[in-house]
């Protein structure tokens, strides 16, 4: 029983010594959702705002998580089967955006893809100008977000082993069909977690949207830009959108979390 | 292990304690005045100041060292910055400047900051000082007004040349939101516009109809303009600082359609430095101040007469 004793008296202490973190994370949400009152909520989800912000984050966002996992895809998997000079300097560059303060890639896009920017110039010549417009948005949210899906791919195939994709090689399969049929199936549930990790980061994406797009409802306005708007003009409109987005990120991380549970070692995301 | 446990909480106590007591000073420092012109500038100076915060109330007895604390709206950071300067070169003093939105300055002061001079971007602001007895009332002096301009790329892509051209198709406007003062006041010019015969009725509806951003403070509006994104946007006058000047051309907005914010400093009651503080007044209102500040794009009367108040919409 002695011995029992010393155990007991460090997890106490280690509850405690956890405590004020875990409160204060937990604490503003708490607060976010005591103050709003569901029935307000409700009533406030067809304000046309609220439902042009959300239908423009939902779109924005998943089109970001398509080019993510079409010009990802390639990226990942080059990065995670071959070894060349420069590998580790590539697989800083795109940790970057993830790292990097949102505003400084807005402002890095705006004089890339601006109408007087590096690219920009040129498609302004061509009649096309992105600034200001959703592809903009779209634009923005991938810059920022599209490193997780890549990161998390990467590690995923990297977790493949390489003996079955050499056996399928055997077999006769072309490298395409090894990818397809071996090494997709394979990391499935991982690649899945990167989607929707990239689809959340996505659809949180604030500075780079504001100072690359702008901010225009229906146009530019997504959920995060009306939030911080709306928080100066029209309080109601701030929470209701803060709500929603706290409780899709919830449940978009616990379901990811389940998922990844299933397949790979826990602790890993 | 409890040893540890016992200096580990220690050590989160004392951080717990040092956070706490840094963050009195941050109040003034925190949420950005969406008016906010000169930011970098205002984020040192209102820390510096920071620390003058938590010196309770009244300002500090330390005799008249020749030190000023300055609590000017964030809009005149440029101008109160070269002005302290020059001010401080020509008398033995020391200018502590702490810009901040004028609502966030007020605040401080009402609630005992030890400041000697209050420089307001509006009267409300002011008022504000008086009523809670800092600032004498009747001491203070319009020393500036702002007003709203227009301003194109230097290349003004969209041949932008009247304000009535902003209502031609395809103009690419921005202006800053609804909740930032200077675009109310931007949508004020245009419902007062479309009143006018000069102007078609339907003018604000077509100008809206180009606005392709909304920005979030005056400074983003600038900055979109100067780059060239955006044909067009409007912002205060006193934004088009020296350094944009050559970036950006300008449409004047006429009185009738303006919103003119006038500026008024004063003393607070209780400065120890009551002297020193009215000579820095004194300079400000004098031809030499002026001119400094209408080098920063703020109106200035001509002359040494004092502005009146009267002829002033208050912002």
């Amino acid at each position: 029983m002695p011995s029992r004793r010393p155990v007991r008296t460090w997890w106490l202490s280690l509850a405690l010594l956890s405590a004020p973190l875990l409160l204060f994370l937990c604490l503003p949400l708490v607060a976010l959702v005591l103050r709003i009152d569901l029935l307000s909520v409700l009533m406030r989800l067809g304000e046309p705002p609220v439902v042009q912000a959300i239908s423009l984050s939902l779109l924005t966002a998943s089109l970001a998580t398509l080019i993510a996992l079409f010009a990802g895809t390639p990226v990942a998997y080059l990065l995670a089967r071959w070894s060349f000079r420069g590998r580790g300097v590539l697989d800083t560059l795109i940790d970057l955006p993830m790292v990097l303060p949102p505003s400084v890639a807005g402002i890095a896009l705006l004089i890339t893809f601006g109408r007087r920017g590096l690219v920009g110039q040129y498609l302004a010549e061509w009649g096309v100008s992105l600034a200001f417009t959703s592809a903009a948005v779209v634009l923005a949210q991938t810059f920022v977000a599209a490193p997780f899906y890549v990161k998390a791919a990467m590690g995923a195939f990297a977790r493949v082993e390489r003996e079955l994709e050499q056996a399928a090689a055997i077999d006769g399969a072309s490298p395409l069909q090894v990818f397809r049929l071996v090494t997709v199936p394979l990391s499935r549930t991982m690649l899945l977690g990167g989607l929707v990790m990239t689809w959340a980061r996505a659809l949180g994406e604030f500075g780079a949207t504001i100072i690359f797009a702008g901010n225009l409802p229906g146009r530019t306005q997504t959920m995060p830009l009306a939030i911080y708007l709306g928080f100066e003009l029209d309080l109601g409109v701030a929470l209701t959108l803060s709500v929603i987005l706290l409780a899709t990120s919830f449940a978009v991380l616990f379901v990811v979390k389940r998922i990844l549970a299933q397949s790979v070692p826990s602790g890993s995301l | 292990m409890t040893r540890y446990a016992r200096s580990f909480v220690m050590v989160v106590i004392a951080t717990l304690a040092s956070c706490g007591s840094s963050t009195q000073g941050v109040p003034g420092t925190t949420s950005a005045d969406m008016n906010a012109t000169q930011t970098v500038a205002s984020v040192g100076q209102a820390s510096a100041a920071a620390d003058t915060q938590s010196v309770p109330s009244p300002a500090t007895p330390a005799g008249n060292t020749g030190a000023l604390n300055v609590f000017a709206a964030a809009s005149l950071a440029g101008a109160f910055t070269e002005l302290a300067k020059q001010f401080e070169s020509a008398n033995t003093a020391m200018l502590r400047l702490n810009f901040a939105g004028s609502q966030q300055l007020a605040q401080q002061i009402k609630e005992g900051a030890a400041a000697d001079i209050f420089a307001s971007a509006n009267q409300r602001q002011l008022a504000v000082a008086i009523e809670a007895g800092r600032v004498g009332a009747g001491t203070q002096q319009i020393f500036a007004r702002n007003r709203l301009v227009v301003i194109y790329p230097q290349d003004n892509p969209a041949q932008l040349t009247q304000l009535q051209d902003l209502a031609k198709p395809n103009v690419k406007l921005v202006l800053a939101a609804e909740a930032v003062p200077v675009g109310e006041y931007a949508l004020d010019f245009l419902t007062k516009a479309s009143e006018l015969p000069e102007y078609s009725a339907a003018y604000k509806q077509s100008v809206l109809g180009n606005v392709v951003s909304y920005e979030e403070n005056v400074k983003a509006v600038l900055t979109k303009v100067a780059l060239s994104e955006a044909d067009a946007g409007v912002v205060y006058s006193s934004d088009v600082s020296p350094e944009v000047a050559g970036q950006v051309g300008r449409i004047d907005i006429p009185d009738e359609l303006n919103t003119l914010a006038a500026y008024p400093i004063a003393p607070i009651s209780d400065s120890p430095n009551a002297e020193l503080a009215g000579q820095f007044i004194e300079y400000v209102l004098s031809p030499e101040g002026q001119d400094v500040l209408a080098k920063y794009g703020f109106i200035v009367d001509d002359g040494a007469g004092q502005p009146t108040a009267s002829s002033v919409k208050q912002p």
